[in-house]
């Protein structure tokens, strides 16, 4: 064996898993920033960088109101169009996996489109319906809704989709065998199968709507939500509170995900 | 032995051939009951408005939104826009395919790593891509602002090295933007990346190297060919919301560095010229439309060969 070829074999073993190592780390590199900024007590307002610590930022988290009011209205949406849009594309998904009907390619594409399309024209696309109909002056809350559910939709759908298709079809089919009305099958055996993929869609809808800033700023009207909150003060001066929120998101959404994780493997030890 | 089991036996087991089952007559028709209203708020919400922007694109550019705009199919919106706005609208493409060739690199390794390499941590390393996302976007964009800044470190270090002249900087430049849209789109080609990897099966790269084949060529001619499915949708995924973005343009670049989406969005709320950036918005749309059917009919055949 050439020196040539074991080199190449020790890069094929570590260089890779190091290189992929490497790239999570750097994926973390604006968190730690995040998490170290929510200590950080600035000097001056306009210049962003660390002074000195202080906790302060998460004593008083909402020293500026208008954070936490945009902060509350980002929540509310969130879940209103998170609950909307798993109620809706899990109804969906199951007419996809479980029915067979004429034009599934058609609804198919219809579901795709919204993941293919760039936010600045769906966005623009909606302003401009809403401008036609009359509703531009009307420009809030409603408005902001109606297009997150729009485009969490598509989302939701693939999520549950992927989850009912790779489900094993012979638990509701020995229900069935064993007397089981259709309504107590679904409710007593498809509907718990189903519900890690349900409850990741919702989650992936939440993270979506929370997030979206390029939509929501094209049909907001006057109304902030929190990323136009953080796009508003990034001109003016960022309070150092935004970063105890993207913490705490981060922390949040850690412990969900991996309580669903450890829970799922305590599940299968029991079932083991 | 369970009933499950034993229904096993009885059910015909392939699950794509579930529509086999014994269905009532009703159930066609739920099938329909369970798609429509989601249908109908995909229609009402993304397939209407587009016909609204059509429609926008066209109007009389003299008018305004308060007073309305009259339709006079004015089909010259489009090419006074281009001629206007033909330099954002190319530099948008040019920064999304480099972001997203720049995340192809990144994104290839740590899929791979996660998928062969990682052994019992698959789970945790997964976990890991996802998490940093999960803080807001334009938060986690204000972090790179404050690493990229003047004087910073990282601005510092390559001053020293030299990769970078003493008055060099990396804020508004397009290294910035392009390093934003990598970093802010990178899980969007991780992912599908990594489901197509994962699939592959271990024993056709050992069988290429039971036959000779050095490291690098088993990797072109098995894992690569075999990963196609991924990396097609993974570039698609990262290419198309990194070309409509304007978050990273607009906070670590300068007016210089504009991408499409800030001209569109200032063209809607600030100049208030519908029409114009009906018409943009329309262009980005088509071009990124054509750019992926000939894409895909390019990876189609590459997959054949």
């Amino acid at each position: 064996m050439s020196v040539l070829q074991r080199l190449g074999r020790w890069v094929g073993r570590h260089l890779v898993l190091m290189g992929g190592l490497l790239v999570i780390v750097y994926m973390f590199v604006p968190i730690f920033v995040v998490v170290l900024m929510s200590f950080n007590k600035p000097k001056s307002k306009l210049i962003y960088r660390f002074d000195s610590f202080t906790l302060q930022n998460w004593l008083n988290p909402c020293r500026d109101g208008s954070m936490c009011s945009a902060l509350s209205r980002s929540i509310q949406i969130g879940l209103l169009a998170t609950l909307v849009a798993t109620v809706l594309g899990t109804l969906m998904a199951f007419a996809l996996v479980r029915h067979r009907f004429a034009g599934r390619s058609a609804a198919n594409l219809l579901i795709f489109l919204p993941m293919a399309s760039p936010e600045i024209v769906m966005g623009s696309s909606l302003l401009a319906l809403f401008v036609a109909t009359g509703f531009g002056g009307q420009l809030g809350f409603a408005t902001i809704l109606i297009a997150h559910i729009m485009f969490c939709l598509s989302f939701v759908v693939v999520t549950v989709r992927a989850r009912l298709a790779g489900l094993d079809d012979n638990l509701e089919q020995a229900a069935m065998d064993l007397y089981a009305t259709e309504a107590q099958t679904f409710r007593r055996i498809t509907l718990p199968l189903v519900f890690p993929g349900i409850l990741g869609a919702a989650l992936l809808s939440f993270s979506l709507s929370f997030d979206d800033f390029i939509i929501t700023n094209l049909n907001a009207g006057n109304t902030t939500t929190f990323p136009m909150y953080v796009w508003g003060v990034a001109q003016r001066g960022v309070p150092m509170q935004v970063n105890v929120v993207g913490t705490l998101m981060f922390i949040i959404s850690i412990t969900i995900v991996v309580g669903a994780e450890l829970n799922r493997r305590r599940q299968q030890k029991a079932l083991a | 032995m369970s009933a499950s089991t034993a229904a096993a036996h009885l059910a015909p087991a392939t699950p794509e051939e579930q529509p086999e089952r014994p269905t009532p007559h009703g159930r066609k028709l739920t099938g329909y009951w369970l798609l429509l209203p989601g249908v109908l708020w995909l229609v009402l919400f993304f397939v209407v408005p587009l016909y609204s922007l059509i429609a926008t694109s066209l109007y009389d550019r003299t008018g305004t939104v308060l007073q309305g705009y009259d339709m006079t199919w004015s089909f010259g919106n489009y090419w006074h826009t281009l001629q206007d706005y033909w330099r954002p609208l190319v530099r948008s493409i040019w920064y999304g395919a480099v972001a997203t060739l720049i995340c192809l690199g990144l994104g290839y390794v740590l899929a791979y790593a996660i998928a062969f390499k990682s052994g019992r941590w698959k789970n945790l390393m997964l976990v890991l891509v996802i998490a940093p996302f999960f803080t807001s976007f334009l938060v986690r964009t204000l972090s790179w602002k404050l690493l990229l800044r003047d004087d910073g470190f990282i601005v510092n270090s390559l001053q020293f090295l030299h990769l970078l002249g003493s008055n060099g900087r990396l804020l508004a430049t397009p290294v910035a933007v392009i390093a934003g849209l990598v970093y802010n789109f990178l899980p969007f080609m991780v992912l599908p990346l990594f489901a197509s990897i994962d699939k592959i099966d271990h024993r056709l790269i050992e069988a290429a190297s039971d036959l000779y084949s050095r490291p690098l060529t088993g990797f072109f001619k098995v894992t690569w060919p075999l990963s196609l499915p991924g990396v097609v949708s993974g570039t698609l995924l990262t290419f198309i919301p990194a070309v409509g973005d304007y978050i990273n343009a607009e906070l670590l670049g300068s007016p210089k560095q504009r991408m499409i989406g800030n001209v569109i969005q200032n063209l809607f709320t600030d100049a208030n010229d519908y029409p114009a950036a009906g018409a943009l918005s329309m262009m980005l749309m088509l071009l990124i439309l054509a750019m992926v059917l000939v894409y895909i009919r390019r990876a189609g055949t590459e997959e054949l060969l």
